[in-house]
């Protein structure tokens, strides 16, 4: 645990230092929820039916400039090797950028929660439900986006192919999530409970899937 | 003396071409090896293939008793690398990179500290992110990162390139000071003066091969002074 607490803290830092979540990735998830709203024609009854959707579709939008940011780091200057050459299981350093991701997500998704309240005027009926989603929801893709983001590492267009990869890998969280948040603001009579366990099944998938298959990929990058 | 290399018509490919096309070559422990050898001549990939991180396509070989075929991932915990990418945090400040590599590897702050004053890095540049510092001091911010890892095999490609003078004493006595600890070493560099100060034994490749011993070259010394005579050449020869 100490290791992957190690890794985790590093991408973190340097998130702080770099400063490109703040400065480049949270106005990219702000600015794509205006655009969204915008295109709705600023209809609050609409937009406040569709910010399940909405919302999530911006998470995953910002999602993949993340995961993107989060291969980066460990591709420039070769850093990935180094963390090969240490006595560190490739699972554990899967865990550690997994749970740097989700933790930037989950700033993200806070950011944006509160844009979704006031441009779209959506109101949380079930806070539990809502935010036990988007846990789950974050985990599933924190992992899928760590694992995808090293697949397409070696190959010299990373930034093309990732979105390619990611976003259908994404669907079953976008279905899942908008379904749960349906129930949990009040825009869907569904059992917003059973989406939440389709999404806590497709983290823990991904996050087996991806501590067993990030030290083979990490090996082809190097 | 414990052979710490040991490699056998190795053959190690980039994408279809082979970078190392049946390299045999031996490395006792405590050895500081030159390699020499034109651009090209496939001095960074038989690095990369001695640390694990290259595959092995042909050919058999053994690093530090761990086999190449099946056995790299042991391996790597116990080799440095210092390649032409220092394998370092751009944005993370001299002292959190040291650090960081420093915790995985289970040294202390101490010894990143340590580190830093061995290759003469200024004080006043620990809190300094990365990429922010000079070509040369980066490179002794690497060597830094790599002396706190305690590694059995040294693997430095380059290790002089971009450095002053002072610079590369500094790391031609890490490089002393580790063979002096039984550690061995191996280094590709086209710095000749400064390279040979230090190397016991200089191997020439040349197209992915490791040329013909010269009939006069003496066997791998077990030398006991390394950095007191200079290295006899084992293997001279031009493309």
């Amino acid at each position: 645990m100490r290791e992957v607490l190690l890794v985790a803290a590093k991408d973190l830092r340097i998130e702080l230092r770099s400063r490109v979540l703040l400065f480049q990735v949270a106005p990219f998830a702000v600015a794509t929820l205006v655009l969204l709203g915008f295109a709705l024609d600023a209809d609050r009854s609409a937009l406040r039916n569709f910010s399940p959707g909405l919302f999530w579709v911006a998470v995953l939008l910002t999602a993949l400039l993340a995961a993107q940011r989060s291969v980066a780091v460990e591709h420039a200057g070769r850093a990935a090797d180094a963390l090969l050459l240490s006595a560190t299981s490739p699972a554990r350093i899967f865990a550690g950028k997994a749970l740097a991701l989700a933790a930037q997500l989950a700033v993200l998704e806070a950011l944006l929660g509160v844009a979704m309240v006031v441009l779209y005027d959506a109101r949380v009926e079930h806070f539990g439900l809502a935010v036990a989603s988007a846990a789950a929801a974050t985990v599933g893709i924190a992992a899928a986006g760590t694992l995808y983001g090293v697949l397409a590492a070696p190959m010299g267009v990373r930034e093309t192919l990732l979105p390619v990869l990611l976003l259908p890998v994404f669907a079953p969280v976008l279905i899942g999530a908008t379904r749960a948040f349906g129930d949990a603001l009040g825009t869907a009579a569904v059992n917003g409970w059973a989406w939440f366990g389709l999404l806590g099944l497709f983290a823990l998938v991904y996050a087996v899937f991806g501590a067993l298959a990030y030290g083979p990929l990490l090996e082809a990058e190097a | 003396m414990e052979s710490a290399v040991w490699l056998r018509d190795a053959v190690c490919c980039r994408g279809r071409f082979p970078a190392l096309a049946g390299v045999d070559l031996d490395v006792a422990e405590g050895e500081i090896l030159l390699l020499r050898g034109p651009n090209g001549a496939g001095k960074t990939t038989l690095l990369r293939l001695l640390a694990g991180l290259a595959t092995l396509d042909g050919g058999r070989g053994t690093v530090l008793g761990c086999d190449l075929g099946s056995d790299r991932r042991a391996l790597r915990p116990q080799v440095g690398l210092l390649g032409h990418d220092l394998m370092l945090y751009e944005d993370l400040t001299v002292v959190e990179n040291l650090r960081f590599f420093a915790a995985l590897a289970g040294a202390s702050d101490a010894e990143s500290r340590a580190a830093l004053e061995r290759l003469e890095v200024a004080p006043r540049l620990a809190d300094v992110p990365l990429r922010r510092l000079s070509a040369g001091q980066r490179k002794r911010v690497a060597a830094a990162s790599l002396a706190v890892r305690r590694p059995r095999l040294w693997l430095l490609d380059e290790p002089h390139a971009g450095l002053d003078e002072s610079g590369r004493g500094a790391v031609n006595r890490l490089v002393r000071d580790a063979a002096g600890r039984g550690a061995t070493v191996v280094l590709a560099s086209h710095e000749a003066p400064a390279a040979a100060e230090v190397a016991t034994r200089t191997v020439h490749l040349v197209g992915g091969i490791v040329a013909g011993r010269s009939p006069d070259s003496p066997a791998a010394p077990a030398s006991s002074s390394p950095a007191a005579a200079p290295p006899p050449i084992e293997q001279v020869s031009d493309a």
